[in-house]
């Protein structure tokens, strides 16, 4: 593929298809990842984990050999445990203990840790630690959690309920003239975010400069630092967090880890590099922690197919503790924000709860909230439109808000800031074949036990949402402006450091294209400089589909800050005012006479004898901080539109097609954003298809590996088209809007609408996913006394 | 996800390795597919393991005018290759192929497949479709056992505590005889959750009918014939044999016997 040209930047800014930098090292194998570091003296860690979900610690007792290499909670002197509070008025505080004292709250959570040469010996050593726990019924399921007499998981509370909120907008007025009402319950399962890479760090104290680095898989290493000097009551200055390649994090590494702060502890008390590897075992019995939501809705509308108004209860299954920095009430609070997405409607209304459970604490999994969120609304739509005797689309395009609308603020006052709701669908309608679709579907012999259907689902992707919004939701970390350093270094060359994390979002490659715009510096000379708390700006990191805008953002500003002094420079050099320079493919131009970036930043560095007395003093290095115009967010968007075949004696869901109409606003780099859109939807099509951690009532994980945990794999895949459209953000510096999330919010909530579209003839509806053969058999099963 | 320590011998030939597993503590160890797993997770903590993926007499074929015998170290990829001769014409290499992935397939094996006796897994069904024997040797001598004897519960099967499982002897199947076998996996490379075997195999008057994946040995059900004459329906069939079970939990082994007839019989709705 190469560089198309196309794009306004001479085949190397915004809008350029660069091949992707980083590709070369990741696809030869030759990342450098925590798993690949190796410190002279180095031990290796395992944990004891809690073989139950709720108990009493009575007692942890050390092997009589080898003892001493063995850490329990009581052990680990001057270190606080992980408190992350909502700002919102009723949240109940928890502490998450690094190592567990008196309690255990969940499967998996560590009681000691254990040091020896090897991981296997390590094992063998946390083997021989005796536990002496007093089980305690645990909270398995999260509709009962808050019933009365429910086993309290933190005894001072009064319930098991992080946090309740309600919102209500016009809801009365609005439902008085509904001709259709339809009631739902929806249901997501709990999942356990599978990187390739698992968590993992290394820990090292350095006497000399009387530091702690941290080497972390991490997407957020300025966030884990603070963190971390909090628990261990350090100063920043003594914290230094890496994060070096990361195998990928979809906010399964968006969180600081009690794990990271034991590591940090033991490597200053020993003076020795102390490493922790999680396998996945540890990730499957103790990880499983994302997108257990459960709804009750009820959809209004008016006779001539007008959403009236929506209701909603809603239950996050947020665990056992509230984890640092997102809190356990982020899903909740964007539940009750972002249900009612791109649509109209006259009256709404939500009350959510984000119950405490013994069951591992909840973290943000790419797209947090709306994939569940998705999920319920879209088929909600669908159930109206099937009461109202009209067609998916047509619901949707009566009731979208219109290009005319925009800036549209929807009933909850999400500010969408641009886009074409209407043709996104139309275009997927077309994309997906809807009229042969539905000839085919008429053509299906009545008795055929393999059956079609189509589904869509369209939705919005808030990313980049800034300052108010997350003040708004009461989480404790909150972003305000992005900062970024460019700097050219003596051969002409560009460093850019950023304080976000890439690791498979490609931004080595688009965010020196983003340079490349405001500087003409060839991409293939540009270094970013990321991960790396010494090195980089202070950020909040890599999540919410920020990067682009946000690291974008600052890239061009500093980029451009920079621009503007090599300018100067070059109008010097070339006898002309700077304002008449033009930097573009690494040289400087005014008039006929030109010279390179490369000898200009030479002039700088190294032969200062040539600059004017009065040559500006900050030199060629420029630090600037961005903001979107508004911190709303940009809103990119989308429509998944798909065709499966459901086989009724085997509950089997078939993919026959799948298309995504996306709309990313101005993109980077084409294929990154189809990189990123592709890899969601695979994420999304596990969501709707395979993946689910199950627990038993003793809150037991009962998927502990892979052969039982099901990950979408290839096979199971079709193949996706992408079709895009680019409506730019009047927010961003260029118009590109976040889409890092977008595909994985999409698939459960068009593939379970083209399930139910499959089986509507025999009055059979799914609302629970994963729709394994099990449950799609269970709506053919309860819709059978119907039929009769 | 480390095992816990363990002694290794790699065995040269059957005698030597019945001597390296006298005593008890001691695992016989073929392409560890599922004994490695085992082992990682610490389910299973042997003192030793004795290696018998190389021993001549696991590695054996041998052909005659009723059965070819495939030694039980013999991987399932040789199978799927043909490598070694398919007494069925092809069945055979065709359940091989659908083991797995390609990975375990290089290093599974037909013994250790059936010496684990997964209820899940291909060949314990399959062979007992097709009446196979398993070949068996320990400190008391040689034996033969029928396969539907050969599992006996879950990953449980008929093998003393120092016994071998050597070679697995499939009978040829006659002229004009057809076969079904149907699994349902919702993924490639997954377990099954339902699989049946059928062998229509008049001229030498085999007709068997057996569901798999049942969480126990392989069913071999009691009336072949009615169920191939249509008869019998695979739901009712599947519901006498295992009264305890409610209806709703059989829904896909019953979609897979009349799948597996279906191919059987040369119907379409075999696919
Ligand atoms: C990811 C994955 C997917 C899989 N999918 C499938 C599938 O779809 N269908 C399927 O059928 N299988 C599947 N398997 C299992 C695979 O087929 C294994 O190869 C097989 O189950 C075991 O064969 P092995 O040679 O690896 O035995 P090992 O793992 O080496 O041994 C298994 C057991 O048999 C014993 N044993 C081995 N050889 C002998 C012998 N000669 N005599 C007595 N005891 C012996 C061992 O002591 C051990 O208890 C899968 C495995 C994996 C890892």
């Amino acid at each position: 593929m190469g560089s198309e040209v196309g794009d306004r930047s001479g085949g190397k800014g915004v809008g350029a298809r660069l091949q992707r930098r980083e590709d070369e090292r990741y696809l030869r194998g030759r990342g450098r990842f925590v798993g690949d570091i190796r410190l002279p003296g180095m031990l290796e860690l395992a944990f004891v984990r809690s073989p139950v979900a709720h108990a009493r610690v009575r007692r942890v007792a050390k092997p009589a050999e080898g003892g001493e290499r063995v850490f329990a909670a009581a052990d680990l002197t001057g270190v606080s445990g992980i408190r992350a509070d909502s700002g919102l008025p009723g949240f109940r505080s928890s502490v998450q203990p690094i190592l567990a004292g008196d309690k255990v709250r969940h499967v998996g959570e560590p009681l000691a840790a254990c040091l020896a040469e090897t991981r296997a010996l390590a094992e063998d050593l946390a083997e021989r630690v005796e536990l002496d726990l007093e089980e305690l019924p645990a909270v398995h399921d999260m509709l009962r959690a808050r019933d009365p007499g429910a086993p309290l998981l933190h005894e001072h509370w009064d319930e098991n309920a992080f946090l309740e909120s309600a919102v209500e907008v016009g809801f009365e007025a609005a439902v008085a003239g509904a001709a259709a009402v339809v009631r739902r319950t929806f249901r997501t399962a709990r999942q356990c975010m599978a990187p390739i890479e698992g968590r993992g760090c290394v820990a090292v104290w350095d006497r000399q400069l009387e530091q702690l680095t941290l080497h972390s898989a991490t997407q957020m290493p300025h966030i884990v630092r603070t963190g971390l000097a909090g628990c261990l009551g350090l100063d920043h200055g003594q914290v230094r967090v890496v994060a070096p390649d990361v195998g990928g994090g979809f906010g399964y590494k968006g969180v600081l880890l009690g794990e990271e702060v034991c590591a940090a502890w033991l490597a200053m008390k020993l003076d020795r590099p102390v490493r922790w590897l999680e396998d996945r075992r540890e990730a499957l019995t103790g990880g499983a922690n994302c997108r257990e939501h459960h709804y009750e809705v009820v959809g209004y509308a008016a006779a001539d197919g007008e959403l009236l108004a929506v209701d909603c209860r809603a239950i996050v299954d947020s665990g056992a503790y509230s984890i640092y920095p997102f809190s356990a009430c982020l899903e909740a609070a964007q539940v009750a924000s972002i249900l009612p997405g791109p649509y109209r409607m006259r009256g709404y209304r939500c009350r959510t709860w984000s119950v405490c459970t013994n069951k591992p604490p909840i973290l943000p999994f790419r797209g947090v909230a709306r994939t569940g969120v998705c999920f319920a609304m879209e088929l909600t739509m669908d159930a109206l439109a099937r009461e109202l005797k009209i067609g998916p689309e047509e619901i949707r395009r009566l009731n979208l808000a219109t290009p005319e609308e925009m800036p549209f603020t929807n009933i909850t006052n999400k500010y969408f800031d641009s886009g074409d709701y209407p043709e996104a669908l139309r275009r997927a309608v077309e994309a997906i074949d809807l009229p042969g679709l539905r000839a085919r579907q008429r053509a299906q012999d009545p008795a055929a036990r393999r059956r079609l259907g189509v589904g869509f689902s369209i939705f919005c992707e808030q990313g980049a949402h800034g300052t108010s919004v997350y003040h708004g939701w009461g989480i404790p970390m909150v972003p305000g402006f992005e900062q970024a350093t460019a700097r050219l270094t003596p051969d002409g060359g560009l460093e850019l450091r950023v304080g976000v994390q890439s690791h498979g979002q490609g931004m080595e490659t688009t965010l020196a294209q983003v340079a490349y715009e405001e500087l003409g510096v060839d991409p293939a000379k540009v270094k970013l400089v990321h991960g790396d708390t010494a090195l980089t700006p202070y950020s909040t990191g890599t999540w919410g589909s920020r990067c682009a805008v946000m690291a974008g953002g600052a890239v061009a500003a500093a980029s451009a800050a920079l621009a503007g002094r090599v300018r100067a420079i070059a109008g010097h050099l070339l006898q002309a005012r700077p304002d008449e320079v033009v930097l573009a493919d690494g040289v400087a131009r005014a008039g006929g006479a030109e010279v390179s970036i490369e000898e200009i930043a030479r002039t700088w560095y190294l032969k200062p004898q040539l600059l004017p007395p009065d040559a500006d003093p900050r030199g060629l290095e420029a630090t600037e901080g961005y903001k979107t115009a508004r911190d709303t967010g940009t809103f990119s968007y989308a429509c998944h539109a798909v065709t499966v075949e459901v086989d009724l004696d085997l509950g089997q869901v078939r993919l026959l097609d799948y298309a995504i109409v996306e709309d990313a606003g101005t993109m980077i780099n084409p294929m990154v954003v189809d990189g990123q859109v592709l890899g969601g939807t695979v994420q999304g099509i596990g969501t709707a298809l395979f993946e689910e951690m199950p627990f038993d009532a003793a809150g037991q994980p009962l998927a502990s590996t892979l052969a039982d945990y099901h990950l979408p794999v290839a096979s199971d895949i079709p193949a996706i088209r992408i079709l895009h459209m680019e409506t730019p953000s009047p927010l961003s510096r260029f118009g590109q809007k976040g889409i890092g999330e977008s595909g994985a919010i999409g698939p459960p909530a068009a593939i379970a609408n083209a399930v139910n579209d499959a089986l509507a003839t025999l009055g059979a509806e799914v609302a629970e996913i994963p729709l394994t053969p099990e449950r799609v058999l269970r709506a053919l099963a309860a819709a059978e006394p119907r039929r009769a | 996800m480390k095992p816990a320590p363990f002694d290794y011998s790699a065995a040269g030939d059957l005698s030597d390795a019945r001597r390296l597993l006298a005593g008890g503590a001691a695992k016989p160890v073929s392409g560890s597919q599922s004994l490695g797993p085992m082992l990682n997770l610490r389910l299973a903590r042997p003192g030793r393991l004795v290696d018998v993926s190389a021993l001549p007499e696991l590695r054996a074929v041998a052909e005659t005018a009723g059965a070819v015998t495939l030694g039980a170290a013999i991987t399932h990829a040789e199978i799927e290759d043909g490598e070694v001769p398919d007494p069925t014409g092809g069945w055979l290499r065709e359940a091989a192929g659908n083991i797995a992935y390609r990975a375990v397939r290089n290093r599974g094996t037909l013994g250790g497949s059936l010496a684990h006796a997964d209820p899940a897994a291909d060949w314990l069904i399959v062979m007992t479709g097709l009446g196979a024997t398993a070949i068996v040797e320990g400190p008391q001598g040689r034996r033969r056992v029928a396969i539907e004897d050969f599992a006996v519960g879950p990953f449980v099967t008929a093998l003393g505590a120092e016994e071998l499982l050597v070679a697995v002897e499939v009978p040829r199947p006659g002229a004009g005889a057809s076969w079904g076998y149907w699994k349902f996996a919702r993924q490639v490379g997954e377990f099954a959750k339902a699989s049946a075997a059928v062998l229509l195999d008049r001229q030498k008057g085999r007709l068997r009918c057996a569901v798999g994946a049942l969480g126990r040995p392989p069913l071999l059900l009691g009336d072949p014939e009615g169920l191939i004459e249509g008869q019998v329906s695979p739901a009712a069939a599947l519901r006498a044999a295992l009264p305890e079970r409610p209806a709703e939990a059989l829904v896909l082994h019953v979609t897979a016997l009349t799948r597996a007839l279906a191919q059987a019989r040369g119907g379409e709705e075999g696919r």
